[in-house]
């Protein structure tokens, strides 16, 4: 499936869209990751949760749970919320 | 155990023998830049910005290469890693395995590194072994010259380490860290470390069990706190000296320590330091060849905690007799209404003869002093607040 990725990312896969594949989101990102070394770590830290800037849609929706079931069809956008100073 | 102590060799070279120049890494809260300094310590060229627009809390080269180089960052929003370079800054490439703590089972609340704050390499003899403090407090190590970290459980998973360390909300503004990450020369297994809270603490058998070093450090008043307890212990920096591994000094939220092994009580020496300054701060350097000399950069520790210079008039403090008394070193330093300060990991000395000084400040100035302190000069202004400086001589 196609996956939308952030500027902030692209230093890993020197583009704006990736396609990767899996049953559900945790495991869309661990391919992803086996195709960009180290991008998942950048979205999802070592206890499993979505980091505090990340936002993960599917089809428009917002998903926080990595076990969100998705299909090959579905559109996943990766957006790296900006705050601070 | 012995204690020795060797004074500067008079009309030892300027700079350690075979050495071409001088490499000033700073890093900063927007990125990190290299200031290369030739062997007179005279002019300097910037290199940088790297990583722009990251969080870098320490850069520091491999004294046993000479060429690669570690830095810890935090990128933007994206969490943290560590970066390598092993062609001295021309290309970094990420840590494949950054620091992580274990991941805890199903329903219980784990801990995330939120940024690493410190990176120490191992002794000679252990190449390609590099450590690394966190924030929230966490040790790790490296043995593949930081690709890879694995976490020491006997402290990141220890309930009375954790205890100890407390929660976010009892740390330092920038977040609770594990720092000064302390391996003895003549001994890989024998290592110290500082939690900003939490105390110090020293294990001999490589990290595998650990004993509290706090006794003789003083807890805020006031508030009825035990001081047996590491919980109310925030060491700001503690250094080795080189010349006498038995000696360690301790900048601390309380004041100025030192520590002369086996000894485990610390004695305040900050009492000697003048009343209208106290000793408080963040900084201490210690001599290269002489563990009678150290050098501290005092900040305002009154009432709400300015972090600023006392009265706006910045300055360092050296000792040269082991702490009995301190001498002001501010030639060349602004004068007045100068309200910045100098953070734990950003001021540093080379091994050179005479000891070249370097401290970058919040307000994002890089200053050093090619004769010990006692002249300053400005080697550069208006970079982003400053985390750390290091120096190595290439």
């Amino acid at each position: 499936m196609k996956v939308l990725i952030p500027s902030a990312l692209r230093s890993y896969t020197e583009r704006s869209e990736a396609e990767a594949s899996g049953a559900t989101l945790a495991a869309v990102l661990a391919d992803l990751d086996r195709a960009y070394p180290g991008i998942r770590f950048r979205m999802i830290d070592e206890q499993d949760r979505i980091r505090r800037h990340i936002r993960i849609f599917v089809n428009g929706d917002q998903v926080r749970d990595l076990a969100q079931p998705l299909g090959p069809a579905d559109e996943v956008i990766i957006v790296q919320a900006l705050s601070g100073g | 155990m012995a204690r020795t102590k060797s004074k500067p060799a008079v009309g030892r070279k300027r700079q350690p023998k075979g050495a071409r120049g001088t490499l000033v890494m700073v890093a900063t809260r927007k990125g990190a830049w290299l200031y290369h300094g030739d062997a007179a310590r005279k002019s300097w060229r910037a290199d940088g910005p790297h990583f722009l627009g990251h969080v870098i809390s320490h850069v520091v080269l491999d004294p046993r290469d000479g060429r690669t180089l570690l830095a810890a960052a935090k990128k933007g929003h994206l969490g943290p890693t560590v970066f390598r370079s092993t062609d001295l800054e021309r290309n970094w490439k990420e840590a494949a395995q950054p620091p992580a703590f274990a991941k805890v089972p199903a329903g219980e609340q784990g801990r995330a590194v939120d940024h690493t704050f410190w990176l120490t390499p191992g002794r000679a003899a252990d190449r390609d072994v590099w450590y690394a403090g966190t924030s929230p407090q966490g040790l790790f190590r490296s043995g593949d010259g930081g690709v890879t970290w694995k976490p020491f459980s006997s402290i990141n998973d220890d309930p009375q380490f954790r205890e100890w360390m407390g929660t976010v909300q009892d740390g330092t503004p920038d977040g609770p860290k594990l720092h000064s990450i302390i391996v003895d020369p003549r001994d890989g297994a024998h290592f110290y470390i500082a939690m900003s809270g939490g105390g110090v603490h020293e294990s001999v058998d490589g990290g595998r069990t650990w004993k509290t070093l706090i006794k003789g450090l003083d807890v805020v008043e006031g508030f009825g706190f035990d001081a047996s307890k590491p919980t109310f212990h925030d060491p700001h920096c503690i250094r080795i000296c080189p010349s006498n591994p038995d000696r360690l000094y301790q900048q601390n939220h309380c004041g100025i320590y030192r520590l002369d092994r086996p000894s485990d009580t610390w004695v305040r020496i900050g009492k000697s330091m003048p009343q209208r300054v106290g000793d408080i701060g963040f900084p201490l350097v210690v001599h290269p060849h002489d563990a009678d000399t150290a050098w501290v950069f005092p900040m305002d520790g009154t009432q709400v905690w300015p972090r600023t210079s006392p009265d706006g008039k910045p300055a360092a403090y050296a000792t040269r007799n082991g702490g009995k008394t301190w001498q002001r070193l501010d030639d060349g330093l602004p004068g007045s209404r100068a309200w910045w300060t100098v953070k734990r990991q950003a001021m540093t000395g080379d091994a050179a003869d005479p000891v070249g000084l370097y401290f970058g400040t919040t307000s994002g100035e890089l200053w050093m002093s090619r004769d010990e302190g006692r002249r300053w000069a400005c080697i550069a202004r208006h970079l982003p607040e400053i985390y750390s400086v290091e120096v190595a001589a290439l």
